[in-house]
């Protein structure tokens, strides 16, 4: 039997980035309401702050795994590290940002951000499908409202409304994807649900219901084809939102995304081997992570805005992580969860130096032009962020590709999936070049005319360090994290 | 002692950054190159024939068999050497730099390090990861400090940097997918990455059939094995030319050690035959070796009718590689000495031709144009870079007593012994070598004198310190490889013969 006292104790992480949500949000309408902007900005920070440092505090002291009944709420060691990255990420983007001026709405801009945080650490706790759906609601409406706050912005007003139109499509896609499967097994529970669906035939129903499911989740992790809103929401959004939508949000969509398909879905995997085909969610989601490869890749070469290319890479980036769903062993979702965090950490670094370099005006890549001279340790941080998504060695997202590929290749006998992981390396060789195209304006070309130092606030400088540092230290030493995410 | 030589160079790198000016910088590399060239002599000097050195071994990535493993047999040591010697005389010659000196040496040092990782590394991951962190400083070493001709126009001129910069972090790349798909692979079936134990995997003989190309190809795009090869003309010419001597001087040496260190060892059956002929080849190993003919021919034909003196040396690179590559793809034991004897020897010779040719001719005349340069006389003008043309010439064609000979006598041996037809080729290919040694020769510094080319002379200033010890210290080193090859044969001999190497001695190995 649940009682409300174990409820509270359960989640108990959740509730205090929720306070800590609610106290930015009272503490700047009453107290602050007549304080300049900056002390307002840094209390609403702090509150944040202490609010995530505290629940990763009681993560990290939470019983090793526990739940509520029907799937409710599911605790393993592997939900705490993602929660424990989801507010790490939320951390980071707070201190990202302390230095915006864009807004005079700033309680509600961190408490957005504490909402979403909430909505995310529910979306991975938990194995039921009614749940899963009011998180990802929960966490949709936080997002489409911070990509829109920009308010003397239309192109952040395009953005939010490209992003909600195509997010309450795909939503009732989801829904309708959920229905079929509560009909055709009686249950929202995902154990429950695969348990009704094992059997030997595949219900066309379950197809249907199959595609609905991708269609849904595919949005929220951008895969092609359902990726037409990111190049538009990157690119319009405020810079903190657009970073924060392409790091946290994809953690917790990918997580989610890969506990209905491995769990519910567990008896209509099919086969995406090249000779060994057979219908179920594997060969659908290779179609589609074989598309956003390509098309993330391909359209990426052709950007000149830099937030548009960060877009179309996080297509194709998600084309690769959608191949550790794909393979769907325990060694692959751990690479996966790897490949997630990593990915979200330099993504967010990315779009953090481009935060800094808002106030400049700075946004296609012809305006980095001689950024080496003028900030050095902002382009050296930049040159981490773009090399470790290009997975070049000793950063990162080099491991994540090698250890991603490596388990999606041992998946199936017979290299099973090797037409997938080659066509992953060749696309990821492809990625080189727009990366460098980036940085050779960073470094290689110099500014006609001799431009200032730039002045990059403190805070912002050592946060982006920080995010450097923790891309570079996670490539050189992977089995830190690796350790931590196989005890799930 | 010997990882030393990489931790070395990346905190020489980190120094000559912060280093608070461009003497500062260069002196700082300098000590660093030197230090890494001290490090590998003291291994030589301690050395005993069939040696093999653990450096360092511990537990990298424990849940994926990763090991940190750095280790050394006679044929890293020899590779190790090269490097030191080649960053020393790079950096003697590029101590010009005055655009973004800092900069400049910390890239450079970068991929130093990440060479003579690549030299010491004994897991495939750890050798692949020292690998790919060679290719980021190639691109900006080329894209920033990049030299170019001089009729181009001052925006071309950027365009022309950047697309040879492109060209080469490209293939580099695209070759290294290759390679990164074959040890993905690889790692499916082992679950290890260490090299002894991947090299005593038994691969089933299917597998190594096309794991083997896909290594070898991937690593011989960076050895300039025809027709992968057109990035390296390109490249060598646009560098500047330190980045071109180490280019030429060990950055290809790093695809050939590839070859033979994975491609070869790792999948010594992916190189038997197929059992059917297409076009009468009937195995990977002669379609290799065919190639390397005629890459052998092709660059030392291309390299005699080029105007640009940087583009002959940069074929004659593709030629001299060649040597390497059909060495590998005899698979005799002295036709794989005279491989790795090659990869030292044109390690040098190259460097040396890039250094007369980017330093003490283009920096002081600015055109590297062959039909400019005859009128200025140059032997008259500076001697010195004369001299030493003609000597590196003598050691490029492969005269006896510099370490060419040794090399390619020992790798047509080799290949006399597999495949007697190919000898023929590869002699025509060194006849065209000395016509276009002999050409460049002549057209360079010994060209007609012209009425109005008289007001070069005085403009020339004369050879610095910096660059004569460079000089001499890579001329001394083909000199001694050439006379006392017994020296290095006494480190690559064993170590061919080692059990690492036990599937490929079979057959004609003797």
């Amino acid at each position: 039997m649940m009682s409300y006292a174990d409820l509270l104790h359960f989640t108990l992480p959740e509730i205090v980035v929720a306070v800590a949500g609610l106290l930015a949000l009272t503490l700047d309408i009453t107290v602050l309401r007549k304080s300049p902007l900056s002390n307002r900005l840094r209390s609403a920070v702090i509150v944040a702050l202490i609010g995530c440092v505290l629940a990763i505090h009681f993560l990290t002291r939470a019983p090793h795994s526990y739940g509520l009944p029907d799937g409710m709420f599911v605790m393993t060691p592997l939900t705490h590290i993602v929660q424990i990255a989801l507010l790490v990420l939320a951390i980071f983007t707070a201190l990202l940002a302390r230095s915006t001026t864009f807004t005079g709405h700033i309680g509600e801009y961190i408490a957005l951000i504490l909402f979403a945080t909430v909505a995310m650490m529910f979306l991975v706790a938990t194995q039921n499908l009614l749940l899963i759906f009011v998180a990802l609601e929960f966490l949709s409406l936080s997002l489409y409202i911070l990509t829109g706050f920009d308010k003397q912005s239309r192109q952040s007003a395009e953005a939010a409304l490209k992003y909600f139109l195509f997010g309450g499509m795909s939503a009732g896609f989801l829904l309708f994807g959920i229905s079929l499967l509560y009909g055709l097994s009686g249950s929202i529970e995902l154990t429950k649900i695969a348990a009704a669906l094992s059997g030997p035939t595949l219900d066309p129903l379950l197809l249907v219901a199959i595609v609905m499911v991708t269609i849904g989740f595919g949005f929220k992790v951008a895969a092609a084809p359902f990726h037409l809103w990111a190049p538009d929401a990157y690119q319009g959004a405020p810079t903190v939102s657009a970073g924060f939508i392409a790091s946290s949000s994809k953690v917790a969509s990918f997580f989610v995304f890969a506990q209905v398909a491995t769990i519910a879905l567990a008896g209509a995997t099919g086969g995406g081997a090249f000779h060994g085909y057979s219908p179920g969610w594997v060969p659908v989601l290779a179609i589609v992570a074989a598309l956003s490869m390509i098309l993330g890749n391909l359209a990426a070469i052709a950007q000149t805005s830099l937030r548009r290319l960060l877009a179309y890479s996080a297509i194709g980036h998600a084309g690769y992580m959608l191949l550790g769903l794909i393979a769907h062993t325990q060694q692959s979702l751990s690479a996966l969860v790897y490949y997630v965090i990593t990915y979200a950490l330099a993504s967010l670094g990315a779009f953090g130096v481009l935060g800094a370099l808002e106030s400049e005006g700075i946004d296609r890549i012809a305006d980095l032009r001689g950024l080496s001279r003028r900030a050095p340790g902002l382009s050296f941080c930049l040159l981490v962020f773009l090399l470790s998504l290009a997975g070049i060695p000793p950063l990162a997202g080099f491991f994540g590709k090698f250890y991603i590929f490596s388990a999606a290749l041992s998946a199936e006998p017979h290299l099973g999936l090797l037409w997938l992981v080659l066509l992953a390396v060749a696309m990821s060789a492809v990625s080189l070049y727009y990366y460098l195209r980036v940085l050779k304006q960073a470094y290689v070309a110099e500014s006609p005319v001799r431009e200032p130092a730039l002045r990059i606030a403190l805070l912002t400088r050592l946060t982006l360090w920080t995010l450097a540092a923790l891309v570079v230290l996670l490539g050189c030493f992977p089995g830190v994290l690796l350790g931590w995410i196989g005890l799930g | 002692m010997l990882a030393w030589t990489i931790y070395l160079s990346f905190a020489g790198a980190l120094a000559a950054r912060l280093a608070p000016s461009k003497q500062a910088a260069r002196i700082v590399a300098l000590l660093t190159a030197l230090a890494g060239l001290a490090l590998s002599l003291i291994a030589l000097a301690h050395w005993h024939a069939g040696d093999f050195i653990t450096v360092t071994r511990v537990a990298w990535i424990p849940q994926l068999g990763i090991e940190y493993h750095l280790a050394a047999d006679g044929i890293s040591l020899t590779l190790l050497l090269l490097t030191g010697i080649a960053a020393t005389a790079g950096i003697l010659f590029s101590w010009n730099i005055e655009h973004r000196t800092q900069e400049f040496f910390a890239f450079y040092l970068v991929l130093i390090g990440g060479v003579y990782g690549v030299f010491l590394s004994f897991d495939l991951f750890l050798l692949f990861a020292f690998y790919e962190i060679a290719i980021i400083p190639k691109y900006f070493l080329i894209a920033i400090w990049g030299s170019v001709p001089r009729d181009a126009s001052p925006e071309n001129r950027g365009a022309l940097r950047e697309y040879a910069a492109m060209k080469l972090a490209l293939y580099s790349f695209a070759g290294s997918a290759l390679v990164l798909a074959g040890m993905v692979a690889a790692w499916s079936f082992s679950h290890t990455l260490s090299l002894e134990a991947l090299a005593a995997y038994p691969f089933p003989a299917h597998f190594q059939m096309w794991a083997f190309p896909l290594v070898f190809v991937g690593f011989a795009v960076l050895a300039g094995m025809w027709p992968f090869h057109t990035w390296a003309p390109t490249g060598h010419a646009a560098a500047p030319t330190a980045a071109s001597m180490l280019l030429a001087g060990v950055v290809m040496k790093l695809g050939a050690y590839g070859c033979l260190r994975v491609a070869m060892m790792l999948f010594p059956r992916g190189l038997d035959p197929w059992g059917f002929h297409v076009l009468g080849l009937g195995s990977w190993r002669e379609v290799f070796a065919l190639l390397a003919l005629i890459g052998i021919v092709y660059g030392a034909s291309v390299a005699l009718v080029q105007r640009d003196f940087k583009f002959v040396i940069g074929y004659s690179s593709v030629s001299h590689m060649g040597f390497v590559l059909l060495g590998l793809m005899t698979l005799t034991q002295i036709g794989l000495d005279g491989a790795v004897f090659q990869m030292f020897s044109h390690g040098i010779i190259a460097g040396l031709l890039f250094a007369v040719v980017g330093r003490m001719v283009y920096d002081r005349t600015h055109t590297r144009d062959l039909n400019e340069l005859g009128p200025m006389r140059l032997a008259h003008v500076i001697p010195f870079a004369a001299v030493t043309f003609i000597l590196a010439g003598m050691a490029s064609i492969g005269l006896p007593g510099f370490s060419g000979f040794i090399a390619e006598f020992q790798v047509l041996l080799g290949t006399w012994r597999a495949f007697p037809w190919m000898v023929f080729v590869a002699g025509i290919g060194i006849l065209v070598g000395i016509a276009f040694t002999w050409r460049a020769l002549i057209k360079a510094f010994f060209g007609e004198r012209e009425s109005g080319a008289a007001g070069h002379h005085e403009s020339c200033p004369p050879i610095s310190l910096p660059e004569k010890c460079g000089a001499v210290l890579l001329l001394a080193t083909t000199l001694a490889a050439g006379l006392f090859p017994q020296v290095l044969t006494n480190l690559i001999l064993p170590a061919l013969n080692s059990p690492l190497f036990r599937g490929l001695q079979t057959g004609a190995w003797r």
